[in-house]
């Protein structure tokens, strides 16, 4: 990493810092969704196991989820408020601001899904990986939130203004409440359920859930990587391409 | 002497609208020169085609002697630019931001500690260095984004309205900081909706009306060609205003709001002279009031329209 991406990824790092509403959001909110969904309404869905054991891989993705609106929110007012016209013309390595906010957006994932598991754990969660399995799973959250990441980097800088950004958010933080993350697709109604099955979201939670069970199936690894580097490419290029015309 | 800033055939557009229509201009370096005219004109898509953060259609234009399309690099060295909005990272504190612009400039890590110390004691921002900078009035944050554009020490420094939304003595500041920079030899190019803010500052002024420039030269050869200072006088009948355009036969009426526009310096004898004239032939004025020339007013002697930006 270049020198002026560790001074961008020190910057990123002290906003999040003195901006407790977005840490709020990033990490206690998947927290309280947990909570909420294992003890208020788990024991309305059956879904054949422990339903701690059927949540926490979805709401592991939902926390990825929430953490995107800080990120976007944060590109954006770099952009509005003039501060990356200012490392433009101070001629700072282009990719520098935006992998800063990338790296930035990961490790806060990772911070909050350590925070979510942590509590899964005392709410029962019973997993049987192996050591192998949840470096998988390390490495299936890595990939998602970097193309995420990017994904939300990109939105941040086309979106007019924060509060705009902010929204522009929000589909990706609804998107999966239409996935299996909560309840399985099966049971979903027509229309919903194909929506559920074939959007990206649900083999990577069930990749997830494969790995933390003890065995993920190739059908659902493979589209789950392949929709990663799909987001990942498409956000990456997206957002280099507006960072170099808007001015 | 030598140029700073060559800019000729300059045009850009975005889509259909024509923004810049073929712009020349030259800056000497070591002066001020100012761009004037009303939003919409052009002159932050001019700042930011001269600053390499947007491409020409078409022209060319070299800033430090390096063509901005071809080399942006050299020319990023040379340049320093303050935005028309304060681009300070509001929630690092006044020391904060400066030691960013350090980072990530090629000063001297070691220089770094002591650039950031000077620049706060020359600004006034010493002691509110350790707060955020959102806490910052609008003057103090302006002065901490011109500080943070100087900590690479820039030879040419582009200010993009840098008085726009202050207070008068937050405006005078900035002025006098940047008579400072001018004393140490660096370029100004400054752009203002100010005709007073050009006329104090720059050595040489452009004037940009939708996207052309309308005139050019140093703030004295532009004010020959400006109605001067005038008093205004408004009647109530058609028969009041015939009879003191009798008497003033240097002014200029206007039928249809009744008033006449008599040249004046402005100054009480001036005044007292011209009211006893009114006097003696008992006329009187429902309305009277002194006009010193204003953007407006230049707008109206360069274009023949005012600076309101039309609709259509």
């Amino acid at each position: 990493m270049t020198a002026h991406a560790m001074v961008m990824l020190r910057r990123d790092f002290k906003h999040l810092t003195r901006n407790p509403t977005s840490v709020f959001n990033a990490v206690l909110m998947p927290i309280v969704l947990m909570l909420m969904f294992v003890y208020m309404l788990g024991d309305a869905f059956s879904v054949g196991v422990d339903y701690v054991d059927y949540a926490t891989p979805g709401l592991m993705l939902m926390a990825v989820c929430y953490g995107l609106g800080g990120t976007a929110t944060a590109v954006n007012a770099d952009m509005t408020k003039g501060v990356i016209n200012r490392f433009k013309v101070m001629d700072v390595s282009r990719g520098a601001v935006l992998t800063g906010h990338v790296v930035t957006s990961v490790l806060t994932n990772l911070i909050a899904i350590a925070a979510l598991v942590g509590v899964a754990f005392l709410l029962g969660f019973d997993a049987s990986a192996s050591a192998l399995d949840w470096l998988g799973v390390v490495g299936m959250i890595v990939l998602l939130a970097t193309a995420a990441g990017w994904f939300t980097v990109a939105l941040g800088l086309a979106a007019k203004s924060p509060e705009t950004a902010g929204m522009a958010a929000v589909p990706l933080v609804m998107l999966p409440f239409f996935s299996s993350a909560i309840v399985p697709a099966d049971k979903m109604g027509p229309g919903l359920r194909e929506f559920a099955e074939y959007q990206p979201f649900t083999p990577i939670i069930e990749t997830l859930r494969g790995l933390l069970a003890g065995g993920p199936s190739a059908g659902d690894v493979i589209p789950a990587i392949a929709w990663c580097i799909g987001i990942a490419v498409v956000g990456y290029v997206w957002a280099r391409s507006t960072f170099s015309k808007r001015a | 002497m030598t140029k700073a800033i060559e800019v000729s055939g300059l045009r850009k557009a975005f889509g259909d609208k024509i923004v810049l229509d073929g712009i020349d201009l030259d800056v000497e370096a070591g002066t001020v020169f100012s761009l004037l005219g009303p939003n919409g004109a052009g002159k932050t898509t001019t700042v930011n085609v001269l600053t390499t953060l947007l491409r020409a259609d078409g022209g060319t234009v070299r800033v430090a002697g390096h063509d901005v399309a071809a080399e942006p690099k050299p020319v990023r060295r040379a340049i320093g630019v303050t935005g028309q909005f304060a681009a300070v990272d509001e929630l690092l504190t006044g020391e904060e931001n400066l030691q960013l612009m350090v980072d990530l400039s090629p000063v001297d890590a070691k220089d770094g500690k002591r650039i950031v110390a000077e620049l706060l004691e020359r600004f006034d921002l010493v002691e509110s260095a350790q707060q955020p900078a959102s806490t910052y009035s609008g003057g103090m944050r302006r002065k901490l984004d011109l500080a943070m554009t100087l900590v690479g020490s820039p030879r040419i420094i582009f200010l993009d309205e840098p008085t726009t939304g202050l207070d008068p003595r937050s405006r005078r500041t900035m002025w006098s900081i940047v008579r400072d920079l001018v004393a140490d030899g660096v370029t100004i190019f400054l752009t203002t909706q100010y005709l007073d803010e050009a006329d104090k500052l720059a050595y040489r002024v452009a004037v940009l009306d939708q996207g052309r420039i309308v005139a050019q030269g140093t703030p004295d050869e532009l004010k020959r060609r400006l109605p001067g200072t005038h008093v205004q006088l408004r009647f109530t009948t058609a028969e009041e205003l015939d009879a003191a355009a009798r008497i003033l036969p240097d002014a200029t009426r206007d039928d249809e709001s009744l008033t006449l526009r008599v040249p004046s310096d402005g100054g009480t004898a001036s005044l007292r002279a011209l009211l006893d004239r009114l006097d003696e032939y008992s006329l009187s004025a429902e309305e009277f009031s002194v006009h010193t020339p204003d953007l407006d007013d230049v707008f109206l002697a360069l274009t023949g329209h005012g600076t309101e930006v039309p609709t259509t």
